[in-house]
């Protein structure tokens, strides 16, 4: 069994707590099922159920910490596992940064549990892939994708009282669709935690009608444009500028973040007045568990108000050392944006560039955020508000923060997950002046 | 997806000592393997293998003047996989007993079974002889888990005084040691009982220059190897000084010395110009090269992406079959590129891969020319091939072995060439040493890649830092262009733990070596930007 009940839950964590002899002790339960298929060449080609429950259990004796985990949970084992925290933590150093485990604090549940979600089988689960291959099968085109669908829970103790308990569902999609001769490709991903909105049939209609009519793309010269990023598209680079958002990095100078001769940039003005990064664990579309991984209270955390840093995030040893309170690790990124979807915002556009996705993102510089990457999977040249040919795939060398002063107009933000970032995301579509792409790739 | 550089956890966290013992006996292994190899063909499976795994990691990470954390993982179980009705079937568990893997083999063939029904065409096993029982260790001096913590922090701790010491702001190391004890058993008739070890000293160096509010860092030279704790004795013998006057190594590694010149080069950094972007002649030491080899070469070979495998994920490939049919020239006649799972002190080496094939070198590109790629048993009739490749790899026992990249190396120049007479002829060039930013296309045509430093060359001499360098590459206009290649005492590897691929997502330890090599007239770009 890889969820336990909540009195299941307890249970254990009181009995380690009970069994601990060291000043203070933190123990968590992680658990869940999570189900997968996998399908390439329009073929199933894997598909699996991985079950697992990990019980962590950190001490300190002073500033000497612990960490020893374990995923039996009868009385010896537990008793096993704490004394081996405990072993570990009188052999450990002083650990100078060490902060006391986390008061008592009062968690408002988050709705982050979905019925259906939690009901998918392998039926469900082959159904999806065989609704991605047969519409491609029957027009010539191949599907390749992955579901991934789970039901997890947390809960924590520690002994100051403190204790929480949630179950969560997710369920993620990505399918990417290419033509037989490999000249045209697309793509679809949904990141939900609701099965019940989850419609591959209508889904994978989008990556088909991407991978026919991105075939046949003619090269532009490289250069600066305006583009409409999708918002899959714009996720990856924001999710890179998030990163910087840690207060401790920008007051030691290491951050774009970092103000000329010392201290950080709250306050001060850093993108277009349009934009607006909160982070909200109750936010509708991207509802997230109600603490950290350190079991510190998520609040909403206004991180950019009308373009200006309104929050960076203050870790517990960082925000005692400078006297600010201490935030949680944010879990989501919502940002503001307009009414208009991206074929409105299409609509509106004399000529431009539409990229529905983009790929493989890396810093480039610190310093400035500057991030490379290609496009992919269905970049479209737009003329007189409407898509007039596609693209071949551009290299692009461009900063968030430099983008996010380009501004033309913001779309209606939607639900998305970057490729290489935890953060569940709520962004609109950009419509965005002076993109700079670097070069041409040849990839489809 | 790529070659990420950063580590993660794997496991649960045991106690220090607990990684110097509890090696599950041979015999206790046997006897699980039948078990399962029983049940499996008992429930109506052709083919079964087992592989019961013992994964030990620990981490020292340490922060400027103080250790952060000591994090020791192990993950113990038995991954199962059998052909039924001509299809893949996968079970793993960590119930050890001999009922536990009976239960997981029959589960893996009902699995293999429900698959089957879908399967348009049976899965085609290349033939592998039963080996009887053999045995591996990895050809290492001191085994990294058996050196206590405290000389482990200790010696990071001195690094990063070090670095304070010589002009660094900040600096991070972390020592990462691997131990992964497999066994491994087919219904071919093998039990193969491997013992492999891998290390990787990490730093980065950060100087800030809060009046300007600029700030630079320099990562490591150091590379991940599959070697023990010697590879930290800072063996003379196995540095070499660049004409540039930077230090870089090979079998072994100067951490303190390398933390030294970190800190200072980073400082050097804040003060270099900008390079003027343009075309230029890169001379690429192979604490750089191994990154471009990895994304541009390894990747683009691997069978599974060349037939579209990957497709959603890690991407597929330019280096299509008709290629190889069509004896397409990848790069100049200097490039030779053999994959390899010998070769001593990497971290590909292995006596047999994770499916029971004994391992072996081989070229992928032939004095230019494509020759081959990367496969494994059930891919290997696809491109005529009568044997797997051996280089097929799980990253736990729960999960499913499937291709990955052997190490891929540039084979070093025939004619003798030292680094010095190399640079002698660049009139107007980069010489780029480590490896930064990284980044290239699905289809592996379109690259970028940064670096740790960069010096001008000009007309024969190196001349003075300059920063803020990226070059933008096609693959094979940029092997095409490599016109020089220095002689094997040159020759040093780099790698990575943490190559990505597949769904759910599997890491991969992977070297690739060379020596210094010479590209012309590569497109460099300049990265400096400004926010106002």
């Amino acid at each position: 069994m890889s969820i336990f009940t909540e009195a299941q839950a307890k249970a254990i964590l009181d009995k380690v707590i009970a069994l601990s002899k060291a000043d203070q002790c933190t123990a968590q339960l992680k658990g869940g099922v999570n189900g997968n298929v996998r399908f390439a060449l329009n073929n199933v080609s894997t598909a699996g159920i991985v079950s697992d429950v990990d019980l962590v259990v950190e001490v300190a004796f002073g500033k000497r910490v612990g960490i020893a985990t374990i995923n039996a949970f009868d009385d010896a084992a537990l008793e096993r596992v704490v004394r081996r925290a405990e072993d570990l933590a009188r052999l450990a150093p002083e650990n100078p940064e060490f902060v006391p485990a986390v008061a008592k604090q009062t968690y408002q549940s988050t709705p982050t549990f979905s019925p259906a979600t939690a009901a998918i089988t392998a039926d469900y689960r082959a159904q999806v892939a065989a609704d991605s291959i047969n519409p491609c099968k029957a027009e010539n085109l191949v599907a390749a994708g992955f579901l991934q669908d789970g039901v997890n829970f947390v809960a924590f103790a520690n002994s100051k009282g403190n204790f929480g308990y949630q179950q969560a569902t997710s369920l993620d999609y990505t399918c990417t669709v290419r033509t037989a001769d490999g000249r045209g490709s697309g793509w679809v991903g949904r990141d939900l935690q609701d099965a019940k909105v989850f419609d591959t049939k209508s889904d994978i209609r989008t990556a088909m009608r991407k991978a026919s009519a991105s075939a046949d793309a003619k090269a532009l010269e490289p250069g600066k444009y305006t583009v409409i990023l999708e918002p899959a598209a714009a996720a990856g680079l924001l999710a890179f500028m998030f990163r910087a958002f840690d207060a401790r990095e920008a007051d030691e100078g290491r951050s774009f973040l970092s103000k000329k001769g010392g201290g950080n940039k709250i306050g001060e003005q850093i993108v277009d007045p349009r934009v607006n990064f909160t982070a909200d664990p109750s936010h509708p579309d991207a509802v997230i568990m109600p603490w950290d991984d350190d079991g510190l209270l998520r609040e909403h955390l206004p991180l950019v108000t009308n373009g200006k840093v309104a929050n960076l995030e203050y870790s517990r040893f960082w925000a005692q050392k400078q006297g600010k309170k201490a935030n949680a690790g944010i879990g989501n990124l919502i940002m503001a944006g307009g009414t208009k979807s991206t074929a409105e915002l299409i609509k509106g556009t004399a000529k431009g560039i539409l990229v529905t996705r983009t790929w493989y993102i890396r810093m480039v510089d610190p310093q400035t955020v500057l991030l490379t990457g290609l496009t992919r999977d269905g970049t479209f040249y737009i003329e007189n508000g409407a898509i007039k040919y596609p693209l071949k795939n551009f290299r692009f060398n461009e900063s968030p923060v430099i983008m996010l002063n380009n501004i033309e107009e913001l779309g209606r933000p939607v639900r998305v997950k970057g490729d290489e970032s935890d953060l569940i995301m709520v962004l609109p579509p950009m419509k965005l002046r002076d993109f700079t792409f670097t070069s041409l790739s040849d990839a489809v | 997806m790529g070659a990420a550089l950063l580590p993660s956890v794997y496991g649960r966290a045991v106690a220090a000592e607990a990684l110097l013992d509890g090696a599950i006996p041979v015999m206790v292994k046997r006897t699980l393997a039948d078990a399962a190899l029983a049940a499996a063909t008992g429930a109506g499976a052709s083919y079964c293998d087992v592989r019961i795994g013992r994964y030990l990691r620990q981490f020292v990470i340490t922060r400027d003047a103080h250790v952060e954390n000591v994090v020791n993982t192990e993950s113990i179980g038995v991954g199962i996989r059998v052909i039924a009705g001509g299809a893949w079937g996968f079970a793993a568990t960590n119930d050890m007993s001999t009922a536990g893997v009976a239960t997981a083999a029959r589960q893996a063939t009902a699995i293999a079974k429900a698959n089957a029904r879908n399967q348009t065409a049976p899965v085609q096993l290349a033939p592998t002889p039963g080996v009887g029982e053999q045995s591996w260790r990895a050809p290492i001096r001191t085994n990294a888990m058996a050196v206590p913590v405290k000389e482990k922090a200790a010696l990071l701790l001195d690094v990063n005084a070090a670095a304070l010491a010589n002009g660094a702001d900040f600096v991070n190391s972390v020592l990462f040691s691997v131990n992964e004890q497999k066994y491994f058993a087919s219904t071919d008739g093998s039990y193969i009982d491997q013992d492999i070890h891998r290390i990787w000293p990490l730093m980065r160096v950060t100087a800030v220059d809060k009046a300007t509010g600029k700030f630079r860092t320099r990562s490591a030279l150091s590379a991940p190897m599959g070697l023990g704790y010697e590879y930290l004795d800072g063996n003379k013998a196995d540095q070499t000084v660049l004409p540039s006057g930077v230090v870089v190594y090979g079998k072994s590694y100067d951490m303190k010395a390398d933390a030294i010149a970190a800190a200072k080069q980073a400082r050097a950094k804040l003060k270099a110009p900008s390079v003027k972007p343009g075309k230029y002649d890169l001379v690429l030491d192979p604490s750089h090269t191994w990154l471009t080899i990895h994304e541009s070469v390894g990747h683009p070979t691997e069978l599974d992406r060349v037939l579209g495998y990957e497709a959603n994920y890690a991407g597929t490939s330019f280096a299509t079959l008709d290629k190889r049919r069509d004896h397409f020239k990848y790069g100049s006649d200097k490039v030779t590129i053999v994959a390899d799972k010998l070769q001593p002190g990497s971290l590909g080496a292995v006596g047999f891969d994770d499916e029971g094939v004994k391992t072996k070198q081989w070229a992928l590109i032939k004095d230019g020319v494509l020759v081959d790629y990367q496969a494994i048993r059930d891919q290997a009739h696809i491109i005529g091939k009568t044997a797997s490749d051996g280089c097929c790899y799980a990253d736990s026992w729960s999960s499913v072995q499937f291709q990955r990249m052997a190490n891929v190396s540039l084979q070093p120049g025939k004619t003798k060439l030292s680094v010095p007479d190399m640079v002698a002829g660049v009139e107007n060039g980069i010489y780029i040493v480590g490896d930064g930013s990284f980044s290239i296309d699905q289809q592996r045509y379109n690259a970028q890649f940064g670096g740790q430093l960069f010096y001008e060359i000009k007309n024969g001499k190196v001349g003075g830092m300059i920063e803020d360098v990226a070059y933008q590459i096609r693959t094979p206009e940029f092997w095409n262009s490599c016109v020089a290649v220095c002689d094997e005492r040159d020759y040093r590897l780099g790698g990575s733990f943490f190559d990505g691929k597949g769904q759910p997502a599997q890491v991969s330890a992977v070297s690739h070596g060379s020596s210094t090599a010479r590209f012309n007239g590569i497109n460099v770009i300049s990265t400096a930007r400004s926010l106002g």
